[in-house]
């Protein structure tokens, strides 16, 4: 049967962070493991496993998921972008320069999903409100900094990427 | 309790076709799975019984929102995040835009299909008060074809539905008019982005001179399956609204609600909530009229 093509483990194939990967996983295994335990990137983190915190937030197709709720056949075919892909030690993201800065993470658990909300957000929206830096943000909890820092650290990545823009430099990602 | 992937088979055919036939095959063995919101939790809990899914996600048969003339054609597959952007969502059935924005965050709205809401049929979900004021209908589909039925009758009982096992939903199709009644929405929760909802209150309103020429209400969590609230508007219905009318409105919805009564919030307490919201819905179509 043709669909069995399909099934459950043979190789799934996906782009994660620019580069083609093919993983032999079982279907219903989650993105978030996959991401983790066969392709070691572990920069998405677990939190609840259970939809509710966003610490496995990644984009997947231009859109913000939490991977711990994605089988990964449904990843199939897709584009992700993990927090690996935002930036390097070397080179960091203007989000994450912006966290760091404005104390926007502590412990670091809810951070690389703090980190793709905010890619997320100003993705779609590069001029936030307050308003919306909580919509979009309000999906990923976090226990240590009581989320004021973390709003500022998107408020000054905002301010600093339209410098930037200005000045006519140019950010990778 | 963490669920194990190797128990379950999940198989993605890719097309609706494939779907369909696979469900004809072998009725009621396979059970879909769109955004996995609600399946992959209760997976995560080590709760899903069902061993067979077949993915419905990436079908883009099943994916649109189609705008005709005197209504909106949503398939199943939409997600919540598909209908808050949409402009003619938004202007011609706002009640369902303003119910997208709450079904969780924006990373679960970006899974969250309306299908997998309304068959999921959670007393609590929270586009079924807003379609259920705006006259919805459901399309099912199966190999033997498609048929459309209102979403009043598509729910049957507490989690149960009119589908047969070989069938999916299709689409949902959302009369435009009712972007010329008087509106209301309102969710009265614990936590805005995530808590399934204690009560919701849903209301449409035609009035000619003061009297009350249509009503629809519906809410959420205030019966087992989600459902009109015939006998309250039926208190209302050619009446003209005043502050007794009001009253006897609210006394007709806590004799009307049967809330089940689980750990969220007491069944009184619900109840007395939701008469509160029609209390604020009722004086809001007062003022409405009072205005020249
Ligand atoms: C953190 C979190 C917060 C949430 N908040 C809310 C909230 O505030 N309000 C709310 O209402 N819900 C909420 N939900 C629940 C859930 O996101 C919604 O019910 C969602 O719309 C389910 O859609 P899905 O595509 O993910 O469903 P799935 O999990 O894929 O499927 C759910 C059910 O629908 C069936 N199904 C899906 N599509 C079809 C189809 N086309 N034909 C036949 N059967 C089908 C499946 O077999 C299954 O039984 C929340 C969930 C989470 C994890
Ligand atoms: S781990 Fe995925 S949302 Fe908490
Ligand atoms: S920094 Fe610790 S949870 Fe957010």
């Amino acid at each position: 049967m043709s669909e069995h093509l399909a099934n459950s483990s043979a190789g799934i194939s996906f782009i994660v962070n620019g580069e083609k990967r093919t993983v032999a996983a079982h279907g219903m295994k989650r993105l978030l493991d996959v991401l983790r335990e066969d392709l070691h990137l572990t920069g998405t983190k677990e939190g609840c496993g259970e939809g509710e915190c966003g610490s496995c937030s990644v984009r997947m197709n231009g859109e913000l998921v939490n991977s711990c709720l994605v089988p990964v056949l449904q990843a199939e075919g897709a584009t992700i972008e993990t927090v690996e892909g935002l930036g390097r030690a070397e080179a960091l993201h203007p989000i994450q320069k912006a966290f760091l800065e404005c104390g926007g993470a502590q412990c670091g658990i809810c951070t690389p999903g703090m980190l793709m909300a905010t890619a997320q957000l100003l993705a779609v929206n590069p001029h936030p409100t307050i308003g919306e830096i909580r919509e979009g943000l309000a999906g990923n909890l976090c226990r240590c900094t009581g989320f004021k820092r973390i709003f500022d650290s998107v408020a000054a990545v905002v301010v600093e990427m339209d410098a930037t823009a200005k000045t006519g430099g140019a950010h990778a990602g | 309790m963490r669920g194990n992937a190797e128990a379950h088979e999940l198989i993605a055919p890719g097309s609706l076709t494939g779907v369909l036939e696979l469900m004809a095959r072998a009725p009621g063995e396979w059970m879909p799975i769109a955004g996995g919101t609600e399946i992959m939790v209760a997976h995560a809990a080590g709760r899903l019984r069902e061993k067979k899914l077949v993915s419905l996600w990436g079908i883009g048969e099943l994916r649109f929102i189609e705008v005709s003339g005197e209504s909106i054609a949503i398939g199943a597959g939409a997600t919540f995040r598909d209908l808050r952007m949409h402009d003619t969502v938004q202007s011609g059935a706002s009640l369902l835009a303003k119910a997208a924005t709450w079904i969780g965050s924006i990373a679960n709205q970006s899974r969250a299909t309306i299908g997998g809401n309304l068959v999921n049929g959670s007393p609590a979900a929270d586009s079924s008060p807003a379609l259920l004021v705006c006259d919805a209908e459901v399309e099912l589909i199966s190999m033997r074809g498609k048929r459309r039925i209102p979403y009043s009758s598509f729910h049957t009982g507490y989690k149960r539905n009119a589908m047969t096992p070989d069938e999916l939903l299709y689409a949902v199709h959302v009369p435009l008019r009712f972007a010329q009644h008087r509106q209301y929405l309102r969710k009265v929760g614990t936590r805005r982005a995530m808590a399934i909802s204690k009560v919701a209150l849903a209301g449409t309103a035609l009035l000619h001179g003061g009297v009350v020429s249509e009503i629809r209400l519906a809410a959420a969590s205030l019966a087992p399956l989600p459902a009109r609230l015939y006998r309250t508007e039926a208190v209302l219905h050619g009446r003209a609204l005043g502050p007794l009318a009001i009253r006897e409105a609210q006394e007709a919805l806590m004799e009307e609600a049967k809330p089940i009564d689980d750990i969220r919030s007491t069944a009184a307490y619900r109840s007395r909530v939701a008469a509160n919201l029609l209390g604020e819905f009722l004086n809001e179509l007062l003022t409405a009229e009072a205005r020249p």
